[in-house]
């Protein structure tokens, strides 16, 4: 017999070698694209908003949980570090520092800890600071430096709107959208990242390899994602085939705004999305609806973010009536 | 495409470690430990007293009624004690203790005797003679044969399904014995499908025992009507319910049985079993079991007399190796945990797997983070982290009315969950007080 004690445990005896710490990690990983290109956009500034955003998260959360709620300390675990980078990418570039101490604070503190912690939440963290932010400090949250000046894709200091901004602004004025179509950015830098907008939300391309990754690694199965760009799609393109001198194309919907972060990294969130795989598609067609009827009809330009927030309300509700067919619930197959 | 069920399911590392090590005849244990509950149900009834000399396959513990099963002595030898001991399921149960007579012949004479094809006997002396000899579910299940062959008039069945899946990792015990008693086991189907009145067979086998598919194939011939499936790999289709859905596509009801969807299921080592006792009148006294571990010098699988103690076992691949913190008996996804090694081996053990530290301890439960793996793994459509909440609150109504008690206990979930939480504990744990909970109500 061996010196140390056997151990008696119940089945079963194995374990698969995924962890959430290595979830956690490897959204840290999927974002990497995406943060080295608002390096690239938006030079020093962004690599400031993002350490900012990190360093306070993980230290609320360790402030709160040691002194506070005098809990175990969790900062270990990832989740913080994610919430951080979130309410980076979800910020504009130049933000001052305050600002984003208080957003930290109201995600890690309010939205998550409050809640109960990891895994209690019913809201997105990172969310929360932002449209938190949105509201209290409207003007500087929605001061984006641009990094799209007349097609050339030079980076620049110059603040303006973002393309959905313009094109709301525009419609708002009377404009139709031939004219508004020459003052926002083409498809194609939108997908490189040479647009305006908020940190993360730059380049899609750099986002859909990171959501991809996630798919790849099994972090996130694909039917939030592709459900809401596809409800996102299908409805603009309503729209715009409608009356296509009024509303954008279904195009720019999908490229600008927080349309991509959202769908592959706000909307998945594990904790704050449905269960089941049929949740998932009923909470992102949900996601999508509003986030359009936000943007076409709303005062804001861009509703992802109050989209994502209003549907993780729902989750609860969506949990208890999509559940999983259980086996031999009803018989399908009679004897042959 | 290869067949499997659609729903749930994982595949964890295979470790068939000992899948080309023939089955070796273990050495003739001194003593022998025998439980009269070694099967589901009631436990037999002993029929002998110490100091009696009992022959090998004599019947030492008669079946206490019809959800219940014969014992038979798997030795000759001398009855030296009648006694409570710890058996596999950590309990004390009553054991009829035998020191084998190790100058007895009939110790030592091989019960492999030559194939014979021909079935003499009428359906209901067959059904009759599974009955006396024993013969229990070999694949873990230890549900009395003859129960499950009992049949009311009228029930429409019309396949046999044979249970060669083998889904549990490390095991190999009925991987072996479909490629050294390939025969024996068709003839031992054709006994069934003989004695039940039915006309088609399958034999439902994972495709990771291509050479096992391929003996069958290969001695099968297209008047038996045994079809041999080859299905995809995954955990855990030798359920039952998983199995009938993956070769017939029928899902067997919530609470009901294969039966009702006209199929009835049986493991390779019990028709190997059911052939034995109706060609050669050998009782079920001996099963293949596998001894594994990737730190034993010599694993391999192993002709093992019910009774002998796993000591025995564990001496005969070359001891247990440095840094062992767990014994299981089955395989690491179901199998029991055991607290010693005087445990002896039942009717029911098709595997002793020996895992050492790196393996053998649990990760800290964490949060859960809502990731829904657990719903997506359960095979049975479940939502494992809401019936472990509900177990841990206490919800027991709420519990069953959420489906608790058609758990198969798979583990699956436990197994994916990456925050370690141990859901199958709860689950369990809230099965037998919902049970409770239905028994007071009555």
């Amino acid at each position: 017999m061996s010196a140390q004690p056997i151990i008696v445990s119940a089945s079963p005896h194995v374990h698969s070698d995924r962890t959430s710490k290595k979830l956690m990690y490897d959204v840290v990983i999927a974002l990497i694209p995406a943060f080295l290109v608002s390096i690239y956009v938006f030079g020093i500034s962004a690599l400031i908003v993002t350490s900012v955003a990190i360093i306070s998260c993980i230290v609320f959360e360790y402030i709160i949980q040691k002194y506070l709620l005098k809990t175990d300390v969790t900062i270990t675990d990832g989740s913080a570090l994610i919430t951080g980078i979130l309410l980076a990418f979800n910020l504009p570039s130049g933000l001052p520092i305050w600002m984003i101490i208080i957003g930290s604070l109201v995600a890690i503190g309010v939205a998550k800890l409050s809640f109960g912690g990891l895994g209690f939440n019913i809201f997105n963290p990172a969310l929360v600071g932002r449209v938190f932010l949105l509201i209290s400090f409207p003007v500087q949250m929605t001061s984006w430096p641009t990094a799209f000046v007349n097609n050339t894709s030079v980076v620049d200091a110059v603040t303006g709107a973002t393309s959905l901004g313009i094109i709301k602004e525009g419609l708002n004025m009377g404009e139709t959208m031939t004219e508004i179509s020459a003052r926002i950015p083409s498809s194609i830098d939108m997908l490189f990242g040479f647009t305006s907008g908020s940190l993360g939300e730059m380049s899609a391309l750099a986002l859909i390899l990171g959501g991809l990754y996630l798919i790849l690694r099994k972090v996130i199965s694909w039917h939030i994602p592709v459900t809401l760009l596809a409800t996102i799609f299908i409805m603009t393109a309503i729209f715009w085939v409608a009356n296509p001198e009024h509303y954008a194309n279904p195009l720019i919907h999908l490229l600008t705004g927080g349309a991509i972060l959202g769908a592959f990294f706000m909307a998945t969130d594990l904790v704050t999305s449905p269960m089941t795989k049929k949740g998932m598609v009923i909470f992102a067609i949900g996601i999508g609806v509003i986030t359009v009827v936000i943007r076409l009809f709303g005062a804001y330009p861009e509703g992802i973010s109050f989209a994502i927030l209003i549907m993780n309300a729902f989750v609860p509700l969506i949990n208890k009536f999509f559940k999983p067919r259980r086996f031999g619930a009803k018989i399908k197959s009679k004897i042959v | 495409m290869l067949k499997t069920f659609p729903k749930g399911g994982i595949h964890p590392p295979e470790n068939k470690i000992t899948s080309s090590k023939g089955i070796k005849k273990m050495t003739l244990p001194k003593v022998v430990y025998v439980p009269i509950s070694q099967h589901i149900g009631i436990p037999a009834e002993i029929t002998v007293d110490v100091k009696d000399k009992v022959d090998i396959g004599q019947v030492i513990a008669k079946s206490g009624g019809f959800m219940s099963s014969n014992i038979h002595s798997p030795v000759a030898g001398t009855v030296t004690k009648l006694d409570k001991i710890i058996d596999t399921s950590g309990y004390k149960k009553q054991c009829i203790v035998i020191r084998t007579d190790l100058k007895d012949e009939s110790n030592f004479k091989d019960t492999a005797y030559p194939l014979k094809t021909t079935i003499t006997l009428e359906p209901k002396d067959i059904l009759q003679k599974i009955n006396d000899s024993g013969i229990v579910g070999l694949g873990g299940a230890t549900f009395p044969s003859h129960v499950k062959l009992s049949i009311k008039e009228g029930t429409k069945l019309d396949h046999l399904i044979i249970n060669g899946v083998e889904c549990e990792p490390y095991l190999t015990a009925d991987h072996r014995l479909m490629l050294e008693k390939a025969e024996e086991i068709i003839v031992g189907i054709k006994i069934l499908m003989f004695a039940l009145h039915i006309n088609k067979a399958i034999i439902g086998i994972e495709n990771n025992k291509a050479d096992a598919i391929e003996t069958f194939k290969r001695i099968i011939t297209k008047d038996d009507n045994i079809k041999i499936a080859a299905l995809k790999v995954k955990y855990p289709q030798g359920g039952e319910k998983q199995l009938v859905r993956a070769l017939l596509k029928r899902e067997v009801p919530k609470n009901g049985l294969p039966l009702d969807v006209g199929v009835i299921v049986h493991n390779v080592g019990t028709i190997f079993a059911i052939y034995q006792a109706i060609q050669h009148n050998i009782p079920l006294i001996e099963r293949v079991v596998t001894v594994t571990g990737k730190k034993l010098e010599n694993p391999s699988n192993y002709w093992v007399k019910i009774g002998t103690p796993i000591t025995d076992l564990v001496n005969e691949v070359g001891g247990l190796p440095e840094g062992t913190r767990k014994i299981v008996n089955g395989g690491p996804m179901m199998g029991k945990a055991i607290k010693n090694m005087d445990v002896p081996v039942t009717k029911g053990t098709s595997g002793i797997l020996v895992i050492s530290e790196d393996e053998a301890s649990r990760g800290e439960p964490k949060n859960c983070i809502r990731c829904g793996e657990c719903v997506d793994v359960c095979p049975m459509g479940l939502e494992p982290h809401l019936l472990m909440n509900l177990s841990e609150k206490g919800m027991y109504e709420k519990a069953s009315a959420e489906d608790i008690m058609t758990c198969i206990e798979c583990g699956s979930c436990s197994y994916v969950c990456p925050s370690h939480r141990p859901l199958l504990d709860y689950i369990r744990f809230g099965k037998n007080s919902v049970k409770k909970m239905n028994t007071s109500k009555n």
